[in-house]
């Protein structure tokens, strides 16, 4: 375990080993990717409820007179369309069209907006945002530490939490954000998520979280982790930042380009607009025997057509998925082979969603 | 964790229990608990000729694919074709219903570690 000694911790690290969860690695952090089994979770989420300990996940509250202006110049989305109380998914690009990372925007009032990027680009995410910054009246904080972060996920999850919770979750649509109690204890809920189901995401006092996890618990909340979180993610179409998502990334050439708004000016977007789109991010589902991988390589008629960028053995389909980058003009339909270990195996190109009951709203 | 004392192990967390001249494998109590959830088993070709060292199978968890090594020379003479459809087998029960292949030994192993070393070798990856 020397390896681990350098490592983040977040507020929940004890009780994932006390209920013995398999640690790794997972962007300088020390997080679960296990406890019962992958599966076990996985199923948990899509049918009833489980959570997620995404405490290693950044926080940046951006304010000031101008604080609009800037997420409209530094991020894809169109945040003037967000009202207090509502969020979205959106993508902060960089001057030649690429992607520093993909984020979700809170409005929590005028002017006043909670940022949250994924864990592994945090001190890259706030130095290329405060490098941004010099012409906008705005404060930009790195509130990561300040905050921990639950997910609970699943179609069970408003029910379970809404006895315990102050507000009426049922008048809380999707996307929306709100300050509550719960438990008793101070929260910002949000009914947002990265699994393809229903479900709220709770930032709390990182001295509070402990007791709400066991609180949670206490409702039959599967405790789930990154390895469900990923197959989670894969069913329901969802990139994930260092798979399908890198700095060279063209955003327009994935399915999550309605979230790009080509009538506003933001960094990058000529570079972005203009690029010539050779690839398009799309669904693999294996027709024969095999389990995608990263980097497998996806042939039509004995030639390379694209690489997988994720795959897995879908938990809920029970047959092997991934999604891959692949010739822009190939067809939905296609029947391609997927390349497993020197073999080829019958595949279709499909879109780029497996499970959906809750795509990411726009 | 479940190291028998009667089988031979190698490093790479594979057993083998030696009857006579049938040699069967599978892998360890330990490398199913590491691996997780078994969904996907390549076995050998029943009369393949196998060296020692050899790559001779594939388990894959959700997560990741491995591959699996024979700790013997010889000839393939079983495969537990029950895992295709039950890979889980593995998890449950990785030194009987979970096995993987078994072979007729052409020479004997050499090289392989006890329970004892072999538990030494896990706790150090635990």
């Amino acid at each position: 375990m020397n390896d681990h000694l350098e490592l983040l911790r977040t507020p929940l690290y004890h009780r994932h080993l006390e209920r013995k969860a398999r640690m790794v690695e997972f962007g300088g952090w020390e997080m679960p990717v296990q406890y019962s089994g992958v599966i076990q979770e996985h199923l948990a989420v899509r049918e009833r409820a489980g959570m997620f300990d995404v405490s290693h996940m950044g926080e940046f509250m951006i304010s000031g007179s101008q604080a609009l202006e800037f997420l409209q110049f530094s991020t894809v989305n169109d945040v003037s369309k967000l009202k207090p109380g509502r969020a979205h998914y959106n993508m902060l690009p960089n001057s030649s069209g690429g992607l520093v990372d993909d984020i979700y925007v809170y409005c929590l009032g005028l002017n006043r907006y909670l940022m949250v990027v994924n864990a592994s680009n945090i001190e890259k995410d706030f130095n290329h945002l405060w490098g941004l910054k010099n012409d906008f009246d705005v404060n930009l904080e790195n509130q990561s530490e300040h905050w921990a972060l639950i997910a609970v996920q699943g179609p069970a999850t408003q029910t379970l939490l809404e006895l315990h919770c102050t507000e009426v979750l049922s008048a809380r649509k999707k996307n929306s954000v709100f300050d509550t109690t719960l438990f008793g204890y101070s929260v910002c809920m949000a009914r947002t998520g990265y699994t393809g189901e229903d479900g709220f995401e709770i930032f709390c006092a990182p001295i509070d979280a402990p007791d709400l996890w066991d609180k949670l618990l206490g409702l039959k909340i599967e405790p789930s982790g990154l390895g469900a979180r990923d197959t989670l993610r894969l069913e329901a179409g969802y990139p994930l930042y260092g798979h399908e998502w890198s700095d060279n990334t063209n955003p327009l050439e994935t399915n999550l380009k309605w979230a790009v708004k080509e009538y506003k000016e933001f960094v990058g977007r000529d570079a972005m607009v203009n690029a010539e789109k050779t690839r398009a991010l799309v669904g693999i589902q294996v027709l024969g025997r095999g389990i995608p991988r990263e980097g497998y390589p996806v042939k039509l008629a004995g030639r390379v057509v694209g690489h997988c960028t994720s795959g897995t053995m879908s938990p809920s389909l029970k047959l092997g998925i991934a999604l891959a980058y692949v010739e822009i003009d190939l067809e939905m339909g296609t029947r391609v082979d997927l390349e497993i270990r020197g073999m080829d195996v019958s595949a279709q190109i499909v879109e780029a969603v497996f499970v959906s009951r809750n795509a990411p709203g726009q | 964790m479940n190291i028998p004392t009667n089988l031979q192990y190698l490093k790479s967390h594979e057993y083998l229990r030696l009857e006579g001249d049938i040699a069967t494998v599978g892998i360890t109590d330990f490398a199913q608990d590491q691996l997780g959830d078994v969904v996907f088993v390549e076995l050998p070709a029943v009369g393949k000729v196998l060296k020692q060292g050899d790559n001779a199978a594939v388990v894959e968890s959700v997560k990741t694919a491995s591959d699996i090594y024979s700790p013997v020379s010889g000839e393939v003479i079983e495969v537990n074709s029950s895992l295709i459809e039950e890979p889980e087998n593995i998890n449950a029960d990785p030194y009987g219903k979970g096995f993987l292949f078994k072979v007729r030994i052409s020479s004997q192993p050499t090289g392989l570690l006890d329970a004892a070393a072999y538990q030494e070798v896990a706790e150090s990856e635990a």
